[in-house]
């Protein structure tokens, strides 16, 4: 029985290896791995501010009596923040049983990006501060930048602002 | 949850009687650990249990369990049928409650579908040679003083205890010969049906032929001999016959009241025959009003749970319709109204009841604390003995499973580093015996559990000079109250024992005690006087489910402020107000000075209304401290279910969780506690 179950997880797998849902941030186009999305939400609904987070937390929302956080992934860029319209998608996205939605200003499509078309982003010892990013897909002539979701999600903001005092062993 | 499902029925029941039976074993050696000697009716239950374990182990053909429960049974057959003089108690109470732990240990493993495992031959060997002891002592006449003179004392006392009982109870004891008319064929049936019907009226019944149902042949055996049935019961004897000639197949009767237990049922005793575990457990009922089983079904946990939330869902699919805006551009609703308030009412009914399905009294997890006093001052050569009180206060069973692991270190610190070593007390001039306190009472919408020992008390000096020095707090002893300073000892990675016991001195302990009280949102309280012993109370809230709560508005937000923790609410005149040179601003009501907190300034919300005068002032209290929220507006009570903040957020001082509104919208549920809290 466990076996089947396996096989069918393994396809699942299989099908949605490769595959990134690729959405705009300002000017970039960024990919996310396709295995991470649970859905997409079109259009704002009303977010409910939260006290005492980063300003790229913009609140929760009521997901089908779900409440999940929702970050401006334009703020977590430490960009401008921009106004939202009705092109403004959130992607709800599922990783370790921490469901999360990201805003971003418009959702593009989905692509294959075979792993030998991805790179590496440029080496951290050459100076290049790279915290979101995990490699850098071509599909075409464009470039899409491979969101690293763990990374986004980290909240190591949040480790500073509760952070206790070192535990002795 | 659902993984039970997936079980075998079979093993599942096997596995929760047995495990009942095995608590409820524990809890009788124990209790009768104290009075140090065993009455003959205990005797006969223990007996009795180990022989229900035995057959229903033997059935599932868990041999282990069997040969561990079949030992014991020997040794309580051979205590029961010879009363050997020289019992020891304390080592039958050992051997017993070895099996018992052995049991539940295989039990468990059954439960994780892990293979039974465990060895009994060194239980079976102990039981077995201390059987072979008594055996080979009874005839000699050995006086020791120190044992228990079962013979003399217990068989007077059963000798008493009988006769008590049955003119308390009015339990008597009968014997019945039953003749079925000759010609009426399947008399095993016929049999079986009477036994049936009468476990309904009657206690602990026996019957003979046994095997009535399985076996045929026995029809024979009671159309020539008589169907014997041997129970107790509270109805009188005129009763009782009126109930067994209704049987239109009973030719004719033999009823009779038996005065003691004689050898005239010892042939009946032997071949005892387990009918079913509630008759088991029915003479239980008299003792035992907490344990009481009567008329109840046990219920998955899971589907308990599942229906909280359904109920959850209605409450707030209710608000929904009621508040709908599109009702405002409706005509007349006097109608509407009514149905609502009908319909309001029976939610609120339907909630109360599945909150109270789902309260669960404390005297079980209270009462396996029992043992491990026991067994702690046992091994660290104390005396200790601890004071239930309260057991019968009820909690929601999801809490009730965060309450065992707090109890259980809290009084194991207690036993362990609280109560001093026995010199010591002497040395002292307190009383020997010390003394554990374990007490619940309900205050509010919440519950407190106090575990109180008269013991040496905490060491401030001790616990501020280690929490400095492992950087566990930073503010100058002179800020700290007392109650800070001992609080220090919930943070992970506390302890001031030297020594690390069998029992405790990790420096886990407490930070465990915290951890799954603040998870159930309670809050722990460390009062402590030295040398007169140390007070730790765990206040929980009742329920977790859903909670009562006032809306208030603050610019465009929605806060939930529980009702329980509301004290009242005015509209301030602007002179009400006076600020400190540190810029907090008070307000006095009633010639009582109060802090209050703009709730817009708090969590930074944008709001036309600043003036005090436009809003609204609302005390709230936790612990008998009191603060003034200014709000907006008030906008009205409403049941909110309770759920939890994402945990991306962390965790959000004075903000306790969110809810659902009826417009769909998500809404944050202020922590009155931690807002009081001084930073």
């Amino acid at each position: 029985m466990s076996e089947i179950v396996g096989e069918v997880g393994r396809q699942e797998e299989d099908t949605q290896k490769g595959k990134f849902l690729t959405f705009l941030v300002g000017k970039e186009e960024y990919g996310i791995e396709i295995k991470y999305v649970t859905e997409i939400i079109g259009g704002i609904q009303a977010i409910t501010e939260v006290p005492e987070v980063p300003e790229y937390v913009k609140g929760i929302i009521n997901l089908r009596g779900k409440i999940i956080p929702v970050m401006d992934v334009n703020l977590r860029f430490r960009k401008d923040a921009r106004d939202y319209d009705d092109r403004t998608c959130i992607i709800v996205i599922d990783i370790d049983d921490l469901s999360v939605g990201l805003i971003v200003d418009n959702v593009a499509e989905v692509v294959s990006i075979a792993d030998e078309e991805i790179v590496p982003p440029p080496d951290a010892r050459a100076g290049f501060q790279n915290r979101y990013i995990k490699g850098i897909g071509k599909a075409g002539n464009a470039v899409k930048l491979l969101l690293d979701c763990q990374r986004l999600l980290s909240n190591e903001h949040l480790e500073s602002l509760h952070q206790f005092p070192d535990q002795p062993k | 949850m659902y993984k039970g499902f997936s079980k075998e029925p079979m093993l599942e029941m096997f596995i929760f009687e047995s495990l009942q039976l095995a608590e409820q074993l524990e809890q009788t050696i124990l209790a009768n650990e104290k009075a140090r000697c065993l009455e003959q009716n205990v005797i006969n239950e223990i007996f009795r249990i180990m022989h229900t374990i035995k057959g229903s182990a033997a059935m599932m053909m868990f041999d282990g369990i069997a040969s561990v429960a079949h030992s014991i049974e020997d040794l309580f057959y051979y205590i029961r049928e010879s009363c050997p003089e020289n019992l020891e108690y304390s080592t039958i109470c050992d051997l017993v409650l070895g099996s018992i732990d052995y049991i539940k240990r295989e039990i468990a493993k059954l439960e994780q579908d892990c293979d039974l495992d465990g060895d009994p031959k060194a239980l079976i060997a102990a039981v077995g040679e201390y059987l072979s002891v008594i055996r080979g002592n009874s005839g000699e006449n050995t006086a020791k003083i120190d044992d228990v003179p079962l013979l003399a004392a217990g068989e007077k006392k059963f000798y008493i205890a009988t006769s008590k009982s049955s003119v308390e109870t009015g339990n008597i004891r009968y014997r019945a010969l039953v003749f079925f008319s000759s010609d009426c064929e399947m008399e095993n049936i016929r049999a079986f049906n009477i036994v049936h019907q009468l476990k309904d009226q009657v206690e602990e019944i026996d019957y003979l032929p046994a095997d009535i149902i399985e076996n045929n042949a026995t029809a024979d055996f009671i159309r020539e001999n008589g169907f014997d049935i041997l129970f107790t019961s509270r109805l009188v004897p005129e009763r009782l016959k009126e109930f067994f000639l209704k049987d239109p197949f009973v030719d004719h009767l033999d009823l009779r009241v038996i005065e003691d237990e004689g050898p005239v049922d010892e042939p009946l005793k032997a071949r005892k025959q387990i009918i079913a575990a509630d008759t088991e457990e029915a003479p239980e009922q008299g003792r035992q009003p907490v344990n009481c089983r009567q008329s109840m079904i046990s219920v998955n946990v899971g589907k308990l749970d599942q229906l909280m939330d359904m109920v959850g869902e209605l409450v707030i699919s209710e608000a929904m319709v009621t508040f709908n805006p599109d009702l405002a551009t409706a005509v007349s609703l006097d109608n509407f109204h009514k149905a609502v308030r009908q319909h309001r009412k029976i939610i609120n009914e339907l909630q109360d009841i599945v909150m109270s399905i789902r309260m669960v009294p404390l005297s079980m997890t209270f009462m396996k604390m029992n043992r491990i006093v026991r067994d702690m001052s046992k091994k660290l050569n104390k005396d200790v003995i601890l004071e239930i009180s309260g057991e019968d206060t009820e909690v929601d069973k999801n809490i009730i499973e965060h309450l065992s692991d707090p109890l259980m270190h809290l009084i194991r610190n207690a036993t362990d580093h609280g109560i001093e070593s026995r010199e010591e007390r002497k040395r002292l001039g307190k009383p020997p015996v010390a003394r554990v306190q374990l007490e619940a009472k309900n205050e509010g919408g919440d519950v407190y559990i106090v575990v109180r020992d008269d013991g040496a008390g905490l060491n401030k000096e001790k616990i501020l000079v280690k929490a400095q020095a492992q950087g566990l707090i930073q503010k100058p002893e002179s800020e700290l109250s007392d109650r800070e300073i001992y609080s220090a000892i919930l943070l992970p990675g506390f302890s001031t024992t030297e020594v690390i016991s069998q029992f405790s001195g990790r420096g886990v302990g407490m930070d465990v005690v915290a951890k799954n009280i603040e998870a159930v949102r309670g809050t722990v309280l460390i009062d402590s006087s030295p040398g007169l012993g140390t007070t730790v109370s765990l206040k929980i809230p009742l329920t977790l489910a859903i909670i009562s709560g006032m809306q208030v508005k603050v610019g465009n937000a929605v806060y939930i402020i529980p009702i329980t923790s509301i004290k009242e609410s005015f509209k301030a005149r602007p002179g009400d107000i006076f600020v400190d040179p540190d810029n907090n601003e008070m307000i006095m009501v009633r010639g009582r000075c109060y802090p209050v907190v703009r709730l817009h300034r708090r969590y930074q919300v944008k709001t036309d209304i600043t003036e005090i005068a436009d809003g609204i002032i609302v005390i709230v209290e936790n612990d008998s401290r009191f603060l003034c929220l200014f709000a907006d507006a008030l906008l009205g009570e409403q049941q909110v279910v309770v759920k939890a903040l994402p945990k991306f957020m962390g965790k959000i001082e004075g903000i306790s969780g969110c809810t659902l509104l009826g417009n769909g919208k998500a809404c944050l549920i202020l922590d009155v506690a931690g807002l009081i809290k001084p930073d």
